[in-house]
């Protein structure tokens, strides 16, 4: 995890030196254990009356036993863990003051690795233009908070759809909770959708089965532990070539290996084959496989740029035939693609890349308001990695690399299991109110912000 | 016998190996152990097998360091099936992977055990290296010495020549003569020619590498230090190249034997999954094939009475005798290319009526067989041939052969090996 640059600034000297000159001092963030609590401390719950979500988020608080406090004097040493505030009855501009009367004075108090979470309601629900420009006003606050924050805390919004109201609790936990530790300024939609609360909230996809590509390697083996960690039986999925690394993963996480090239036209088929043969059916489906061929365009030949397409998109296009066909993934399943923030900001020698990735959102766009899909209760959600550590980010050059660590509010890389925390949350049945969502995992990475 | 206690069949769920390498090639590096270990973990890793306990491993080496006198089990402990599996070492020469499976096939049907998993290793790279038998005696005797007199005398008895290392050879021990110097008398007995040889191994080539394109193996094989498909395979080898290749066995103007038409020396290891159909479906696994029967033999070889490679030719009557077939009833056969010669002297002895009446005692020649139904996946010429690991890539290519071809299909499997023997078995689809 830790660049050159945090190496330095962490070092005796440069620990002075950083604090000197004001530069940032990326911490270790607090990630999920298995049994861990959702915050390690009091959350304070604010915001103007009538707070519905507020008060859904204070039942969830209760039934956690999390200390919910209403002003930081009353925490235990004045220091909170999170901050939620419920921002969902705001009609007006000038009502947007109270946050600042909430937030602000939490802000100073929160500990390291602290959440803020924005509770709002979805402006293009709003009934008047000025209740959709405050709703609206809550993505640029909470984003500049994100910003202010120090100390690998974080800041997100959740706009809630009418009627969705209960579908709120996997989200806040979610974004509370160490599994989102590298989710920072991102803005989660939860929409209407039947969530199936699990038995046991350390396995929340027990006994589902889930197939995960390019699970040989970075960010998909490190999908498939943490899918099997919440308890779900997974069939890892990698090219021929890769299947000594492949067979390590499935062995670890118990599961099965399944060595073919996403590309083959009869993928999906094989796929679906497995996972219902030898597993009974098919829940969840995480499309990760990916390369890069990068070059500027001048210089992009036609393998480079056809053999990007093919894998990151066209294959993915090809496989959902068969695996959101009838017979296909089971009804309340889920399908989360793999974006970059390559495919929101683009990025010079990725064109190819870019291209295949912002492809990978137009899919989800498309499928996540498919009348067919949204009978069947499948959700389609998509995560955008920033800058996470793998083979593939090892391969970019030094000042670059270093500078992708650092170009973000957490400065800092992300790890595979940041990205894979938020896949495994997109892939519970609880979530059921989440879909047509792009979920950075970028530390608010200043790429495409 | 109870009911309970009836035989059952035996069912071959699949199987994995590494690919193969050449002698001091990609694995020069590699011990049984780690090839045998990532063969299991490939296997286990296929089947959802992690922390399962199995009814037991059964695979063995040819080539074995004293210290491996546990190869299996230790294999077993370093894979990631669970502790409790229980593993033993088989050995039969170049047969060990198809005796081993053999076995552990009438272990499941006797319902001694309801999985299991046969295969082997070995490495010719990392060939054991004895110390001379002068040297050995001389070292007995220093362990066994009590003074330091004693011990100073039997240091003395060292010699020079004593410190010249035992390395293995490829020879009988009974006639100093090497396999591939007795295949050559056999081929020329059998007057088998240069250029049947040389098509036959360019066929192995040819067919192995259509079968990697098509994507049989991607199933079937699981790649290790960096390999992913079989280091001899040559795609392009073809009759013209392989004719100009100097003979390497045999003498002068008769010698048809090349490297590219004999097997060499190669590293690797495989396993096969076999278990009795209930044990299949509690976890989903489809049977590809069951082992039907299976037959040793062997032959004098010593006096010259029969060739060292031939006792498959004499296991096969039997076999066909039991269960009332023909050789040309089999969909699919295997004969394991220790050298071309060894595949075309063993159906031109089935083809002759002579040898068929003389020596198999059969009143009608077994006849010729269709060339299209063998090795249609290519086979040791192109693989390679890790002695031990040879049986195992053989069932589980032909077990999903015989899968493809549809319930009922019967296919044959013919192994030679060291000492004058052979095994052989049958597969039928499930
Ligand atoms: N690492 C990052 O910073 C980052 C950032 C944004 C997005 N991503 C995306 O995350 C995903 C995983 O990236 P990673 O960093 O772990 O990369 P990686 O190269 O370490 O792993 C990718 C895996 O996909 C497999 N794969 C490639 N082509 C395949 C094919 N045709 N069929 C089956 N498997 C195939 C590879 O063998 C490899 O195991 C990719 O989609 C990538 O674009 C990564």
């Amino acid at each position: 995890m830790a660049g050159a640059y945090a190496r330095l600034v962490n070092s005796p000297v440069g620990t002075r030196l950083a604090g000197q000159l004001g530069l940032p001092r990326p911490v270790p963030l607090r990630r999920y254990a298995v049994g861990e609590p959702l915050v390690h401390g009091a959350v304070l719950l604010g915001g103007p009356e009538p707070a519905v979500l507020g008060a859904r988020v204070g039942e969830l608080l209760a039934r956690e036993g999390v200390v919910v406090v209403g002003e930081v004097a009353e925490a235990v040493g004045g220091r909170v863990a999170a901050v939620v505030a419920d921002l969902g009855a705001v009609e007006r501009p000038g009502d947007l003051d109270v946050l600042r009367a909430v937030v602000a004075p939490a802000l100073s108090s929160l500990q390291p690795s602290g959440r803020v979470v924005v509770l709002g309601r979805s402006p293009g629900q709003a009934r008047e233009v000025a209740q959709a420009a405050a709703r609206r006003a809550l993505e640029g606050i909470t984003r500049s908070i994100g910003k202010e924050l120090r100390s690998g805390a974080t800041a997100n919004l959740v706009l809630v759809d009418d009627g969705a109201e209960g579908n709120l609790d996997a989200t806040v936990r979610f974004l509370l909770s160490g599994r989102s530790a590298y989710v920072d300024g991102q803005v989660v939609r939860v929409g209407t959708g039947t969530p199936v609360q699990p038995d046991d909230w350390t396995r929340p996809l027990s006994g589902k089965v889930a197939v995960v590509t390019g699970a040989a390697r970075g960010i998909g083996a490190a999908i498939a532990r943490v899918l099997a960690r919440d308890g779900a039986t997974v069939v890892c999925v990698d090219l021929p070539e890769a299947g000594d690394s492949l067979a390590g993963t499935a062995n670890v996480v118990g599961g099965t290996a399944l060595q073919l090239d996403v590309t083959a036209a009869d993928a999906g088929r094989r796929i679906l084959d497995h996972a219902r043969r030898r597993h009974g059916g098919l829940d969840i489906v995480v499309h990760n496989a990916g390369i890069t061929r990068d070059r500027l365009l001048a210089n992009l030949d036609d393998s480079r740029w056809r053999s990007v397409l093919e894998v990151n998109l066209g294959s993915i296009l090809r496989m959902n035939e068969v695996l959101l066909g009838d017979d296909g993934i089971r009804d309340g399943g889920h399908l989360v693609l793999v974006s970059s923030i390559a495919g929101i900001a683009g990025n010079r020698g990725q064109v190819n890349y870019a291209a295949s990735k912002a492809g990978v959102i137009g899919v989800v766009d498309a499928l996540s308001v498919d009348e067919r899909l949204r009978a069947r209760g499948i959700t389609v959600n998509a995560v955008a990695p920033g800058f996470i550590e793998t083979e593939m980010t090892a391969k970019v050059p030094f000042a670059t690399r270093e500078a992708g660590r650092l170009l973000n509010s957490l400065n800092q890389g992300g790890l595979p299991v940041d990205v894979a925390e938020t896949i495994a949350w997109l892939s519970q049945d609880a979530n059921a109110g989440v879909t047509g969502n792009v979920v950075r995992v970028c530390g608010q990475s200043l790429l495409g912000a | 016998m109870a009911p309970s206690s009836q035989p059952r069949r035996a069912a071959v769920i699949g199987g994995n190996r590494i690919p193969f390498a050449r002698a001091n090639g990609t694995y020069a590096k590699a011990f049984n152990q780690d090839m045998l270990t990532a063969a299991l973990d490939g296997l286990v890793a296929r089947f959802g097998l992690a922390g399962e306990s199995l009814g037991e491993v059964a695979a063995g080496a040819v080539l074995k360091h004293s210290r491996d006198f546990n190869l299996t089990r230790e294999s077993v402990l370093g894979s990631s099936l669970a502790a409790t599996t229980p593993a033993y070492d088989v050995q039969q020469a170049c047969g060990t992977g198809l005796e081993a499976t053999v076995l552990v096939a009438n272990k499941v049907a006797l319902r001694q055990v309801d999985s299991a998993v046969a295969g082997g290793a070995d490495t010719a790279s990392d060939a054991p290296i004895a110390v001379s038998e002068g040297l050995r005696e001389t070292l007995l005797a220093l362990n066994r010495a009590r003074t330091a007199g004693q011990r100073a005398k039997a240091l003395a008895r060292i010699r020079p020549a004593h410190l010249v290392p035992d390395v293995p050879r490829n020879v009988e021990p009974r006639t100093g003569l090497s396999m591939g110097e007795h295949m050559a008398q056999t081929a020329a007995r059998w007057a088998v020619s240069r250029l049947a040889q040389d098509e036959l191994a360019a066929a192995s080539h040819r067919n192995l590498a259509a079968a990697y394109e098509r994507g049989f193996f991607d199933d079937l094989v699981t790649p290790f230090a960096g390999l992913s498909r079989d280091e001899n395979l040559r795609p392009d080898s073809s009759v013209e190249k392989l004719a100009r290749l100097k003979p390497v066995f045999g003498k002068g103007e008769g010698a048809t034997m090349t490297a590219g038409n004999s097997t060499p020396l190669t590293d690797g290891a495989s396993v096969v999954l076999l278990s009795s159909d209930e044990w299949a479906a509690e976890r989903g696994l489809p049977v590809l094939a069951y082992v039907v029967d299976a037959q040793t033999a062997a032959v004098d070889y010593v006096t010259g009475q029969e060739g060292l490679l031939m006792a498959p030719a004499y296991a096969l009557p039997r076999l066909l005798e039991r269960h009332g077939m023909k050789l040309q009833d089999f969909e699919l056969v295997e004969i394991h290319e220790a050298f071309a010669s060894t595949v075309l002297c063993t159906l031109a002895a089935w083809e002759s009526e002579d040898f068929c009446r003389t020596r198999l005692g059969l009143e009608a020649p077994i006849g010729e067989l269709d060339r299209s139904r063998l090795n249609v996946n290519g086979s040791s010429l192109a693989a390679g041939h890790p002695f031990a690991a040879t049986g195992g890539r053989i069932v589980a290519s032909l077990a999903k052969m015989l899968h493809e071809k549809g319930t009922g299909a019967r296919g044959l499997i013919s192994i030679c090996a060291a000492g004058g023997q052979g095994v052989m078995a049958i597969l039928e689809a499930a």
